[in-house]
């Protein structure tokens, strides 16, 4: 391939639409809950070692940190959800003009507040 | 260009499809732990422990845990083959996208290697 080829998308001079912040977002969520994945399993396999481990991981998941950091995998776990059920209902014909896909976009960010205020709630 | 040498199954179509199908599996075990914790509010040990003792909460876990990986894969090779271009990095592209490649691999081997222990205590 020719590297010198043209390129005229410099994305860093575009006014991005709300479908590419749904979408970027989307990427970053999902790359932040690789991450969480460790913590998850952490979790998962201290809790079940014994019956001091459970009640160990209760405590470190009642400090004030790690409530935030808690909170903040389940806003990208609520985020990524939402914003892939988006795609698999476009995968289904619904939603794909080009009005429709910003109308999604929108219904996107304003199902995720909603989850992500939630999830605060539970966690505090 | 970026060839599809590292892609999961190694074709478009078949990675499009493992995505999805690792979705839904993701976003049904989300939702049943979700709803078990809000369920019970006071959870045990003994409750804990007895739910993962089922061999169905084992296999739907462990199902899990590798939709994950499937899913994980799939979703980062799109990212890093996005943004580790030529274009964006000039010619060590190839090289740093190799690196993150086995980087990634290695992390899905701990991931599993550690889950499957868990799960059947190895």
């Amino acid at each position: 391939m020719n590297k010198k080829r043209p390129v005229n998308l410099d994305i860093s001079t575009i006014n991005l639409p709300i479908t590419a912040y749904v979408s970027i977002l989307h990427r970053v969520s999902g790359v932040i809950l690789f991450g969480v994945v460790a913590l998850l399993l952490w979790a998962l396999g201290t809790s079940l070692s014994s019956e001091e481990g459970f009640d160990s991981v209760k405590e470190v998941f009642a400090s004030p940190l790690v409530k935030l950091i808690i909170w903040a995998s389940l806003a990208a776990l609520a985020y990524h959800l939402v914003a892939g059920v988006r795609h698999l209902i476009m995968d289904a014909g619904i939603g794909e003009s080009l009005e429709g896909g910003r109308a999604g976009a929108k219904i996107v960010a304003v199902v995720a507040v909603i989850l992500i205020l939630l999830a605060g709630v539970w966690v505090w | 260009m970026v060839t599809a040498v590292t892609s999961f199954g190694r074709s478009g179509l078949y990675d499009w499809l493992i995505q999805r199908i690792s979705a839904v599996v993701l976003a049904l075990y989300t939702l049943f732990i979700v709803a078990y914790l809000i369920a019970n509010p006071g959870l045990t040990y003994e409750q804990w422990a007895g739910l993962y003792d089922q061999l169905w909460m084992r296999i739907f876990s462990l199902v899990t845990l590798l939709s994950i990986i499937a899913h994980a894969w799939i979703g980062l090779w799109s990212v890093l083959t996005d943004y580790l271009t030529y274009r964006a990095i000039g010619s060590k592209a190839v090289v740093a996208r190799i690196v993150a490649q086995v980087f990634l691999g290695a992390v899905a081997i701990v991931y599993t290697v550690w889950g499957v222990e868990i799960l059947w205590g190895l």
